[in-house]
Order: C-alpha cells, then structure tokens, then sequence
C-alpha cells in the first residue's frame, strides 16, 4: 500500500468546567486541528465535552507495566501518609 | 526454564483474570488471548462500518424529516462505534488499515444480519428493534469484559445503541397502528428479519467452537444460546403488544422454564451467509472498497496538507 498512513491521535475531554481532561480514546487524523475536530464528532456527539485534547500517541511516555509492583511498592509501604493510620479517641469529632 | 516462566506468566494472567482485574494494553497477555480479541473486537468493528450499508439505503427515502434527521444520527454512530473498536484492536497491537484490508478481500467476518437487503421503510424499523436488540443484548455483558479497552468501549457503544433501538420500535408501532397496508409491510419486516436476528448469536453452543476459552478468559460472559433466550424472551411480548406476529408456528411459552421455546434455528442458511453466499455479501464488500478508493484523494490531500504546514510551522519557528 503506497498510502501513507495517518498517525494516531490519544483524545482527553474535558466534560464540564471544574472536572479535568480525561482520557476517553484514540483515533487517526492528519494533523492536530483534523484529530481535534474528528473527536469533536467521534467522542462529543451527546454533549459529552466542553474541551479538547489531543497529543499523538508517539508522544506519550509511559512507565512500564511490567515493573509495575516495584515501582509503586515505596508508596504502599508508607501506610502513615492515610489519616486511618491514627488513633484517635472516640467521642473527638472533626477530625 | 522457558516453559516454566511462560507458565508462571499465564498462571499469574488467568488469576488476575479470575480475580475480576482488567487487562490492560501494556499488561503481559497468552498470544492467543490477544489473537482472539483482535478477530472478535475487528469482526465487530466490520459490523458497525458494513451495518451502515443496509440503513444507507433508506436516508434519502425516509418518509419525512423527523425520521430522516433520526436515521443519519444512527448510521453517523454506528460510524463511531467501528471507530472506537478498530482503536481498541489497535492497542492490541493490530493495523487498522490490515485488517480493513481483510474485510475487502474476504478474509475477515462480520455479522451476518447485513447480508440481507433492506426491502422497504418497514426494514429500518426491523432492524432498530431487532437488530439493534439482538446486538444491546450481546454488548451489554461485553461492557464487563476482561480487556480494558474493548470494556470501555462497550459502554460507550451501549449508551448510544439505546435510542436505536427504541427508534426502530417506534417506527414499527407506527406502521402497525397504520393503515392494512402498512400493518402488512411492518409484518413482512418482522417475517424477513426474526429469524436473521436470531442467528445473530451465532452458532448453538454446542457447536460454537470458540465459547468455552472465551468464556474462561471472561471475553464473553454468557453463552451465544443463553443470550439468545433472553433475547426470544423479551423479544416476543414486544411484538404481541403492538400486534404483530412472530414468524413461527411452534414458538410456545414453557411454564415449567418460564422461556419461550422456538422452532430450530435453519443452521446451513446461517452458515451459507457467514461464508459469503447471502443476498448482499458481494454488493456489501464491493460498497465498502468503492468508499475506501473514492475518499483516497481527500485522505492523500489531508496529509500532504499535513505535512506541508509542519514544514512551514518548522521554517518559521
């Protein structure tokens, strides 16, 4: 096939001020103005957004699933950074 | 030494998956788990673009405006659907354009039901009710699927299948309420498409070859015979209500199940049409590669129009 395919686009929507972008998909598109009115079509047609975001996927740095246990095993051994952690006496309120 | 960490893997991948935890793109998975997910969610993928072809065939005729505003919003998300499908086989690894390529050389799969015309106005309320019906009940379990992706995009599908369905329901009371001849084309509607939509589950369970791995994999979470069932159950009182009759003389209620039982299903049709020799199948491909070389110069321009302004974006940095 001699096409030249176009990239792959990951789509954040942000679906109502105040809420931040998120994730909800990818898709293909020649340029970034082109990704963003396609997700227009493709992920807004219920007024699911009021903003965009594109970024080909090319550009997203990931870390690795694989390593996934010991990379976040320094936070779960850390059990004194959740509030439940304490002892507080019952009786104390707003707390 | 390489068998047993193979082993280790797909031991430590069937307990997160009996544990109910998602697989996600990056998550080490059995080829074979991958293989069967790019022919199931591709095969569903070809379904909502071909699907498109038999409701196509209506638009410039539906009998007024309301109708025809309604018809163009569900062929435009069908179009959505086989998007957001081909992008979850893509993070499995898949080309999109590859597997496009199979379906225009009939290496590829898709549901039977469009191989069948879509004879007058009535079809287009045949297939809302049944069609869309048969296919909410089948994605419905799939929302809950193993693999992250295709489950996200389940959901997403399942809200907008809703109004597909009821749309086709409506059009079929309306023609039912109408005049004899109306009632009459609504019937014939209902007497082409019953049994079509049945085999839409595909083959009994006892001869449906991939259900049991798939079931254990959790990519399917019932059986194509129960889905069915549920289907023939909710199905049959819909029709009664508006007066309209199912198109088997055995079709009885069973107290003792609390299931209606049918007639059996005429299996070498399903089968005749899955391998390419329904009513359509060649008129269906052909469509669908005329579209993909008709759109090439606005894909070919929309590039060249891409890469140009990147080199002018480039040079006045």
């Amino acid at each position: 096939m001699s096409e030249q395919e176009w990239p792959l686009w990951e789509v954040f929507i942000r679906s109502k001020q105040g809420l931040n972008h998120k994730h909800v998909g990818s898709l293909r598109a020649p340029d970034a103005q082109l990704a963003v009115d396609n997700a227009r079509d493709v992920y807004t047609r219920r007024s699911e957004g009021i903003s965009i975001w594109v970024v080909a996927s090319n550009n997203v740095f990931a870390s690795d699933a694989s390593e996934a246990d010991a990379f976040y095993d320094p936070s779960n051994s850390k059990v004194y950074r959740h509030p439940t952690f304490y002892d507080v006496p019952d009786g104390i309120s707003h707390m | 030494m390489e068998t047993t960490s193979i082993d280790l893997l797909e031991s430590n991948f069937q307990s997160k998956i009996d544990r109910d935890i998602k697989i996600e793109p990056k998550d080490w998975m059995p080829d074979d788990y991958r293989q069967t997910l790019i022919r199931q969610i591709s095969q569903h993928a070809h379904s909502e673009v071909v699907g498109m072809l038999p409701e196509g065939n209506w638009i410039t005729r539906a009998p007024n405006l309301r109708r025809k505003a309604v018809l163009l919003a569900k062929v435009q998300d069908e179009a959505g659907h086989g998007l957001y499908l081909y992008s979850a086989t893509e993070t499995l690894g898949a080309d999109r354009e590859e597997l496009i390529d199979d379906l225009h050389e009939g290496r590829a799969k898709y549901s039977s039901i469009f191989n069948y015309p879509t004879l007058s106005w009535a079809d287009m309320g045949a297939i809302g009710w049944l069609v869309d019906g048969a296919a909410i009940m089948n994605q419905v379990p799939l929302c809950r699927c193993s693999y992250g992706p295709y489950a996200r995009a389940m959901v997403r599908v399942c809200k907008e299948e809703s109004f597909h369905q009821r749309q086709g329901y409506e059009i079929m009371m309306s023609l039912a309420n109408g005049s004899p001849e109306q009632k009459a084309m609504a019937q014939d509607a209902l007497n082409r498409f019953w049994w079509p939509a049945l085999m839409m589950f595909g083959p009994n369970d006892a001869t449906s070859k991939h259900t049991a791995q798939s079931m254990k994999w959790k990519i399917k979470r019932n059986t194509n015979d129960e889905l069915r069932q549920q289907f023939v159950d909710v199905t049959v009182p819909q029709a009664e209500l508006i007066g309209l009759t199912i198109p088997d003389e055995n079709l009885i209620w069973d107290e003792k199940t609390n299931h209606y039982i049918t007639s059996p299903i005429n299996w070498d049709e399903f089968w005749q049409v899955v391998n390419g020799n329904g009513p359509c199948n060649k008129e269906r491909i052909e469509a669908r590669k005329k579209a993909k070389e008709n759109g090439k110069w606005v894909r070919d321009a929309a590039m060249a129009h891409a890469i140009k302004r990147n080199a002018i974006n480039l040079l006045t940095a």
